[in-house]
């Protein structure tokens, strides 16, 4: 059980990493220290958003993901591709050769996830009716923004739409759907994500709002992207159908879900630190005029992800292209009314904060612990350089009082002391010349 | 040695730019108190329009947090100018807020009853030429 919590798809190459202060800086949850000359992940901590695989200049942090090899594990193998996925091929003129290239390189069927986010989009506009809910409401589709909440504003949880992700709903359509036609057992068909990012994999492993997932694995994007290229580009020309609309196919986009589900009254925030300040500010009550947030914790939403092979607006704007060519049918239209009561689309399990961030349990012995910090504080520098492995002197003061870390490790500190005791060498060398 | 938090953050008047750093910290410090999080909430909302209020309204003043084993406490205590009807302060829309104030959006007249609203107590005394003083109770458990 303990296992599966502490489950993370971002993982270090030790052997790759240098120690430097890199990660340290970046990380929006302060999870990583630099320890004996190498990184070290605070597991509690890690919301495994990716920003210190994009940051490190020596790719020692690394997105554990599914080889392609487990599709074999299973008699069947469905894909579901994220609507990113699309983005990945520049000048496609529609989304049909990427469907049926899944097919050629060894699964069995593919189901787009860009129309389980055609069911969700749906099922949040429903949401967004019901009365008695805070504002905004902020959507739980990325999982490196619901963990961020979990950790740094477990007072926002309540605010969390408890609408499933559109991978969850795509693998359980896809996996009923293709038992019913091939009349097979659900064991035999293995259900495997595309993906463009850590957060979801580890979200596989380990489901926010949810017992279980319907989901088997995660494939990287970026080692899907090389086998699907030749068969994308041999099929370009074929008019293959496809089923998402344009607004199932943005989500994959940043605001893709906001103007889906609220077009008039939504805010769509994306790459982890923008995020962060908007979460202050709905915090502090300054946007409960707002009916819907949407934050992505990667720059231009999932295309965004640490796993896409294109650049991010490169993508976007593909992703923006290739829309116009699906159906502009809005998902609260085209969805049928069946599909929102055949499967359970809405959390079975609530979001739990995460209280890694408390000093103690104890709130006596947490000041206790609060004013220790703030006395090694006001002796500390305040450069931030993270020479200690803390990324700051403030975090360094907390891990002194957690006791991860002894307090002479300022290497700042250290100089000052070899100064003072410098400058008593030269006072006794003088007083024996005197003598 | 008791337990007790005790912090001080200066705000200065029409100080934009740093507006809403002293209430991010108090936030986190709560947060590393592990304050329940539905006071929390609340301390966040009414520090916010504290501070916030210092800056639009005050020649400048302390905020003060403490906390103990019962409750977080708030106080703002500024140099000027003071209240000169504190029961038309208190109502709902009335703002007394500058031009520049409000070209950046605030002066909604909201600031003291979102306090009141948010607090399990709350007190303002004012002096005109002398300055206000806003006491802030939260319980907690």
């Amino acid at each position: 059980m303990e296992n599966i919590k502490l489950y993370h798809s971002v993982r270090l190459d030790k052997n790759r990493c240098k120690g430097c202060t890199n990660c340290l800086k970046h990380c929006p949850t302060e999870a990583i220290r630099v320890r004996g000359g190498r990184a070290h992940i605070i597991d509690e901590r890690c919301i495994d958003c990716g920003e210190c695989i994009r940051i490190c200049d020596y790719h020692a942090k690394v997105a554990v993901t599914d080889d392609i090899s487990v599709i074999h594990g299973f008699k069947y193998a469905i894909a579901l591709p994220a609507p990113s996925l699309y983005g990945q091929f520049k000048n496609l003129r529609s989304i049909g050769p990427v469907l049926e290239a899944l097919k050629k390189i060894g699964f069995d069927d593919v189901f787009e996830v860009a129309r389980g986010a055609d069911i969700v989009s749906r099922a949040i506009r429903e949401k967004l009716r019901e009365p008695g809910l805070p504002r905004p409401l902020i959507s739980s589709a990325c999982p490196a923004v619901v963990r961020l909440i979990q950790v740094r504003f477990p007072d926002l949880i309540p605010h969390i739409v408890d609408v499933r992700q559109p991978m969850e709903v795509a693998a359980m359509i896809a996996r009923h759907e293709f038992c019913k036609k091939n009349n097979c057992q659900p064991e035999d068909v293995g259900v495997f994500f595309i993906t463009p990012c850590p957060a979801k994999m580890t979200a596989i492993r380990n489901p926010l709002g949810q017992q279980k997932s319907a989901v088997d694995g995660a494939i990287s994007m970026m080692e899907i992207y090389g086998l699907l290229r030749p068969h994308v580009s041999a099929l370009q020309n074929q008019s293959i159908p496809s089923e998402a609309t344009y607004y199932g196919i943005r989500w994959a986009a940043g605001s893709g879900e906001a103007s889906a589900v609220c077009p008039d009254n939504s805010l769509a925030v994306d790459g982890i630190q923008n995020v962060i300040r908007v979460l202050e500010e709905i915090e502090n009550n300054r946007l409960n005029d707002l009916t819907f947030f949407e934050g992505s914790a990667c720059l231009c939403g999932c295309v965004g992800g640490p796993l896409a092979f294109e650049n991010n607006y490169v993508s976007k704007r593909a992703i923006r292209k290739l829309s116009n060519t699906a159906s502009k049918v809005h998902p609260a239209d085209d969805v049928p009314a069946s599909l929102m009561t055949k499967y359970p689309l809405y959390f079975d399990k609530p979001i739990e904060p995460n209280s890694v961030m408390k000093l103690d349990d104890n709130l006596v012995v947490a000041m206790q612990k609060m004013e220790r910090m703030n006395k090694i504080l006001e002796d500390l520098p305040g450069y931030d350089c993270g020479s200690c492995g803390s990324p700051t002197c403030r975090t360094f003061a907390e891990d002194i009082v957690r006791g991860y870390f002894a307090e002479l490790d300022c290497i700042h500190k250290l100089r000052e002391k070899l100064k003072v005791m410098a400058q008593q060498m030269v006072e006794l060398a003088q007083t024996k010349d005197e003598e | 040695m008791s337990a007790f938090i005790h912090a001080e953050y200066p705000v200065e008047t029409a100080d934009y730019t740093r507006a809403g750093e002293a209430s991010a910290d108090i936030k986190r410090k709560l947060k590393q108190l592990g304050v329940p999080s539905l006071v929390l909430r609340r301390v966040a909302v009414a520090s916010y329009e504290v501070e916030l209020n210092l800056v639009i309204h005050s020649l400048g003043g302390v905020l003060t947090l403490e906390v103990d084993e019962k409750g977080v406490s708030l106080t703002s205590q500024d140099i000027g100018p003071g209240i000169p009807d504190i029961s038309m302060a208190m109502r709902e829309g009335y703002s007394t807020a500058n031009e520049e104030a409000r070209s950046l959006g605030f002066g909604a007249g909201m600031g003291l009853p979102n306090m009141k609203r948010n607090a399990d107590e709350f007190e303002i005394e004012s002096e005109v030429g002398k300055g206000t003083r806003i006491s802030m109770r939260f319980a907690l458990g």
